[in-house]
């Protein structure tokens, strides 16, 4: 009966996000700031796990190729499928949900601890619109960051290729082409914007409603991690058996 | 003026307000007091529209905030000013940006008007050229100040404070207990301020609700508690012997 107390509390609060808009002069900005915080600050950390993630991927899957008959081709085939499908998306994700949604559930918990959540609904300002739907708005800029790490994936399985000498580039070039799928891109990136929906919204209702003190905030935050991941895992699940089976 | 009748709340079987009348008057300092868990901070919550209650009314100028639609409850939060016990301020914005905040949301101001407003009620608190500070970097009584000036900057009609003194030196809590009244006094407006502090009882409290168990015990103002013989009153303003003294001497130097 808890669980479904809190799904409705949580379908209460996305309502509510949408209700009684702040003034746009203040969103903008508020934008403009979760942007900087939630997708610019993420760049880094994608760009390196998914440059040697993709080259992990390449490594393990040449190192598993003992059969001569096998083209070497097989090795960008395979690191394309992975890190498309996959990794970028679904993995970069959970990661995300560590990163992103650790600082979200943090910073609006301590609001909340310290009384700033109050304040503003003292001052009649619908508190969860003008601190969630910023960071909605923030994360429909996601998928580039997906992209980013896709592409990044993919070079870093190039890279090994080129420096492992496991194959030839022309040999990981034509792999990557190899029966390509143009709709399993937009599959990922379907996949994408339902992560980044949950990736803005459990955190926040993590931290909007929470109780107690500083080391709530903390566990807020491990809860509000193994929720947003599991939500993903099984979104993924659902829109890859709706998409492609 | 604000009104309340009866007002009664709950946290499910636990009855914490248990039909509270009284006023709150317009132009005066009107304290809440009573010892921990007597219900001051969740009648005030109430006050403020943060907690909903099962029953009685409050009123403020006649609007029942109950009956109130969502706009109207929001034209009238536009109204009310509240200073936090831990000072609420947005810690990703500077002092400036903090009580510049009401300016932007509720009204149109241009740039420059809001910038001469924060100027104005910055100087008023006496914190001139502490603008580009960020909260982390003020202390408790500075950032008391800061929340006053930002409950202050939007001309608000009623002033609530949650124990504006807690964490505070005697010295600057004095500066602060004045610095609320002569605001109360100069725009003539209705402040409500939840206290545990006796000196602020003694000095400011023009009218002063006691709340125990819920109910209110008594009611008065900083002169007639001097005189009361009513024991759950005394027991806890005199409960020190500095303030038992106090009481003696006034008692004696007034005849009473």
């Amino acid at each position: 009966m808890n669980y479904l107390h809190y799904i409705g509390a949580y379908a209460l609060m996305i309502i509510e996000i949408f209700k009684k808009p702040t003034k746009w002069s203040v969103m903008k900005k508020l934008i403009l700031k979760d942007i900087d915080d939630l997708i610019i600050g993420s760049l880094g950390i994608v760009a390196f796990i998914s440059f040697f993630v993709g080259s992990v991927v390449t490594i393990q899957t040449a190192l598993n190729m003992d059969n001569p008959l096998v083209p070497k081709s097989l090795i960008g085939f395979a690191t394309r499928q992975s890190v498309i499908l996959e990794f970028a998306p679904t993995f970069m994700s959970v990661i995300m949900a560590g990163k992103v949604g650790s600082f979200i559930t943090s910073s609006i918990g301590t609001m909340r601890v310290t009384e700033q959540i109050d304040a503003l609904e003292v001052m009649g300002i619908n508190a969860l619109n003008y601190l969630v739907f910023p960071k909605l708005i923030a994360l429909l800029l996601y998928p580039f960051l997906i992209s980013i790490s896709m592409f990044l994936g993919i070079m870093g399985g190039l890279a090994a290729c080129y420096f492992g000498e496991f194959a030839t580039i022309n040999d990981y070039v034509t792999g990557l082409k190899e029966d390509f799928i143009p709709y399993h891109i937009i599959y990922a990136f379907i996949k994408t914007f339902g992560f980044a929906f949950l990736l803005a919204t459990i955190p926040s209702y993590h931290g909007f409603y929470m109780k107690g003190g500083a080391l709530d905030v903390g566990k807020a935050s491990t809860v509000s991690f193994v929720w947003t991941s599991v939500a993903i895992i099984t979104l993924n699940f659902i829109l890859t058996q709706i998409l492609l089976s | 003026m604000i009104e309340v009748k009866d007002l009664h709340k709950s946290f499910g079987d636990t009855h914490v307000l248990k039909g509270i009348s009284t006023t709150f008057e317009k132009g005066k300092t009107n304290l809440i007091i009573g010892q921990s868990g007597s219900g001051k901070t969740v009648f005030l919550k109430c006050l403020l529209g943060l907690f909903d209650y099962e029953q009685g009314s409050i009123s403020y100028e006649g609007r029942i905030f109950s009956k109130l639609t969502e706009d109207q409850k929001r034209e009238l939060r536009s109204e009310i000013g509240m200073v936090f016990q831990g000072s609420a301020l947005f810690d990703s914005m500077t002092i400036a940006e903090n009580v510049k905040f009401p300016l932007r949301m509720f009204t149109k101001q241009s740039n420059s008007e809001m910038d001469d407003r924060v100027n104005f009620v910055l100087k008023r608190v006496n914190l001139e050229g502490a603008h580009n500070k960020l909260p982390s970097e003020a202390s408790g009584g500075m950032q008391k100040r800061v929340a006053i000036a930002r409950a202050i900057v939007n001309k608000p009609k009623y002033l609530f404070c949650d124990e504006p003194n807690s964490g505070l030196d005697p010295k600057t809590a004095i500066v602060i207990d004045n610095l609320i009244q002569e605001i109360t006094n100069e725009y003539d407006i209705t402040t409500v301020i939840n206290t545990h502090d006796m000196n602020s009882v003694m000095e400011i409290g023009e009218k002063i609700v006691f709340l125990k168990d819920g109910l209110k015990a008594w009611e008065g103002s900083h002169e007639t508690i001097f005189k009361t013989d009513n024991e759950t009153v005394t027991d806890f303003v005199y409960s020190s012997e500095l303030f038992k003294k106090v009481r003696k001497m006034y008692i004696e130097e007034n005849n009473l």
